[in-house]
């Protein structure tokens, strides 16, 4: 059973000095889903922004691997390219840069790195309308511009849509019920779900229990000041929701 | 200091032979421009208004001037042409400094369209050309004084009343020379009551190993409830160095829109000077400069509320790389006259290397107290979320940067009226922002005179 996704080991990594991942170690494999939940401040969006490649943050110490290749040495286009996806808490605006001009380049772009053509126009536009239709996402949005103007429902859709298009094969969802209503909750966690394979695997960041009522996850790690410091099944994700956090930092702070 | 000098012993010892070249109006402005000169020099960074760039030494390098109006084949011209997709412009050229129509220029100018050589009005429509001829243009500014002693020929448009032009027209200015040289350029644009007019205005340079300086002057009347569009791209060789001058003065009523791109140069200085003289004139100024290298782009804009409910809307946006350098000056003035004035401006720039550098200077002076008036000013980076962002779902960093780039330009390309225009410009930027050198894979080249007679 050595068919790790993603192994990440003794991570250590920080911003400006000041180091917040303390030692992150943790074994991914396909068609798993893993909830990282924790109080605020423990790291979860370093953790993310890490293994996408911001370029904010300094990894000083340990690896992380995405099917057996050296994750940490890629940029950021190209860890995607070999399958790793973010959703982001914060998708971002880019105004002037139309969606379907965005998604064109994404998508050609991968399709480069695997030496392949551009997808003709035809193709393309079928490809959008079928991922589209995953999340029920308004085709009006794809002649504006990224995520400007749209809802809170509609940004974190479109991550979902971007996801869809890009079939990775290890997808980090941060807070992404973060801002959403109950229905745009169900239909965010509808298209992960149907999006979901036995050879991709997911960490959905978050705060709550009710995302995983929605995203059913195998295993959930509670992160805490930059180390997973407890790991179960989903039960201990109904177990923090009914406790909170304080009997494990208790636990760790002694 | 004295870059001025070897331009006026120019112009003393060969008056005749300009005048010889010249007619009308152009030959009796001389005089005053001449003594207006007298003991004055040319700006240079300690003159206000022009601290980041000196007039002075775009003016002092050995260049000649074309007094004896040696003629350049015109099929030399003829190598550049630039098609704008889905537009048929109604196409002159002026190499160097001198004005050649397009056969089917001739051909197809609607009644009631004027397009001409500027010597040729002179002397043909004196009682247009006297009434407008440097009445806009300010002798008081040095370099404009200059390029009156020394112009000898330009574009002259006329729009008589309730004209409509279909077609935009189109000006390639093209330099030319074996050895180094001065145009005195001149544009001079009078758009009747009613009538609607826009012009397109394209510089280049042919020989990129010579240095070459452009002295331009345009000066546009619009009429009452006339509506007049100038698109001016500058796509230039390095050692190209532009000093140009528009002034506009609008009737009561009447829209302007001047949009001006600076795509490649060496150093461009261009000022703007609009005059809203008339009740409900509305002007939408743009700019853009896109600067690597190291080019140096400075506009500067005086827009005057002289009557009232006018609305102005200056933007300007640079995206300066490398060593590239940037400036802009830019003012509203609202005088007691512009009550209900709206004025806007905005001066938004990117650098995008350490070592850019932008300097902006915007200013407001209202003298009335019934205004809607604004004016800001941004120098940053590329907005580093949006690029990582990007480059998560695969975009690769250079073409992040660029897409980013050429959004931020979007908003300048969108003052643009018409469609097929702004398309060609969009598709220019973009073609600049990846980098090419050869700019105008468009312009064909074309060795028979058969694209200025045949379109």
């Amino acid at each position: 059973m050595d068919n790790k996704l993603l192994e990440v080991k003794n991570l250590h990594a920080g911003i400006d000095g000041k180091e917040i991942l303390k030692g992150i170690n943790l074994v991914i494999r396909p068609g798993e889903v893993h909830a990282i939940m924790g109080p605020n401040g423990s790291g979860k969006s370093t953790l993310s922004g890490v293994l996408a490649g911001d370029p904010k943050f300094t990894v000083t110490e340990g690896s992380a691997t995405l099917h057996g290749c050296d994750l940490l040495s890629l940029s950021p286009e190209d860890r995607s390219h070999e399958g790793l996806f973010l959703s982001f808490q914060y998708p971002v605006e880019i105004p002037g840069v139309s969606m379907v001009n965005f998604m064109r380049a994404a998508v050609n772009a991968k399709r480069k790195y695997f030496n392949e053509p551009p997808l003709s126009a035809s193709d393309f536009l079928k490809l959008m309308r079928q991922k589209r239709a995953i999340v029920e996402l308004d085709n009006k949005l794809a002649s504006r511009s990224v995520n400007e103007g749209f809802s809170g429902g509609e940004k974190k859709r479109n991550e979902i849509f971007q996801m869809a298009v890009l079939e990775p094969r290890l997808s980090i969802l941060d807070e992404t019920d973060s801002g959403l209503d109950i229905d745009a909750l169900r239909i965010v966690a509808g298209g992960v779900n149907k999006l979901k394979t036995s050879d991709n695997a997911t960490i959905v960041i978050t705060h709550y229990q009710r995302l995983l009522d929605y995203i059913k996850p195998d295993f959930v790690h509670v992160l805490y000041k930059g180390r997973i410091v407890r790991t179960g099944g989903p039960e201990l994700a109904l177990e923090l929701e009914e406790k909170g956090y304080d009997w494990i930092k208790q636990e760790i702070d002694g | 200091m004295g870059a001025i000098n070897q331009y006026i012993d120019l112009f003393d010892a060969n008056l005749d032979a300009l005048n010889a070249g010249s007619a009308g109006a152009l030959n009796a402005m001389r005089a005053a421009a001449r003594q207006a000169v007298e003991g004055r020099q040319l700006p240079d960074r300690n003159t206000e208004g022009y601290e980041k760039t000196s007039i002075e030494d775009m003016y002092s390098p050995d260049f000649g001037v074309n007094v004896g109006r040696m003629r350049i084949p015109v099929d030399v011209a003829a190598s550049f042409r630039c098609d704008i997709p889905n537009v048929s412009t109604l196409l002159a050229v002026v190499v160097n400094d001198s004005f050649h129509p397009a056969a089917s220029l001739l051909k197809n100018l609607p009644s009631g369209v004027e397009v001409m050589s500027l010597a040729k009005a002179a002397k043909e429509r004196p009682e247009i050309v006297d009434k407008y001829y440097g009445r806009l243009a300010s002798l008081d500014d040095t370099a404009v004084a200059l390029n009156t002693m020394l112009v000898q020929d330009g574009v002259f448009i006329h729009l008589n009343r309730g004209v409509k032009l279909a077609r935009p027209l189109q000006v390639v200015n093209i330099f030319s020379s074996p050895s180094p040289l001065l145009a005195p350029r001149r544009v001079l644009l009078i758009a009747d009551e009613d009538s609607e007019v826009e012009l397109l205005l394209c510089d280049h340079t042919q020989d990129s190993e010579r240095h070459y300086l452009s002295s331009q002057v345009i000066e546009v009347f619009a009429g009452r409830d006339s509506s007049v569009g100038i698109y001016d791209i500058e796509e230039s060789s390095p050692l190209t160095s532009r000093d140009s001058h528009l002034y506009a003065r609008q009737d009561k009523g009447s829209k302007l829109t001047v949009n001006g791109s600076t795509l490649m140069g060496g150093t461009t200085r261009n000022s703007y000077d609009i005059y809203l003289e008339g009740s409900g004139a509305e002007t939408r100024l743009s700019g853009m400069a896109i600067g690597t290298g190291k080019m140096h782009t400075d506009n500067s804009s005086s827009v005057i509320h002289g009557a009232e409910r006018c609305h102005s809307d200056q933007l300007f946006k640079y995206v300066l790389d490398d060593d590239a350098t940037g400036a802009f000056e830019g003012s509203i003035t609202v005088t007691p006259q512009g009550r209900f004035t709206e004025a806007y401006q905005s001066n938004r720039n990117i650098l995008a290397s350490t070592r850019a550098r932008m300097h902006t200077k915007p200013q407001l002076l209202i003298y009335n107290d019934d205004v809607k008036c604004s004016h800001g000013a941004t120098t940053g980076q590329l907005d580093q979320n949006a690029l990582f962002y990007m480059r998560t779902r695969g975009i690769p960093l250079a073409e992040a940067r660029t897409m980013l780039m050429q959004a931020f330009m979007v908003d300048v390309i969108d003052t643009v009226k018409l469609e097929g225009l702004r398309d060609r410009l969009r598709h220019l930027v973009e073609k600049r922002f990846i980098g090419e050198r050869t700019l105008c894979s468009d312009c064909k080249t074309n060795h028979s005179p058969r694209c200025l007679t045949d379109e």
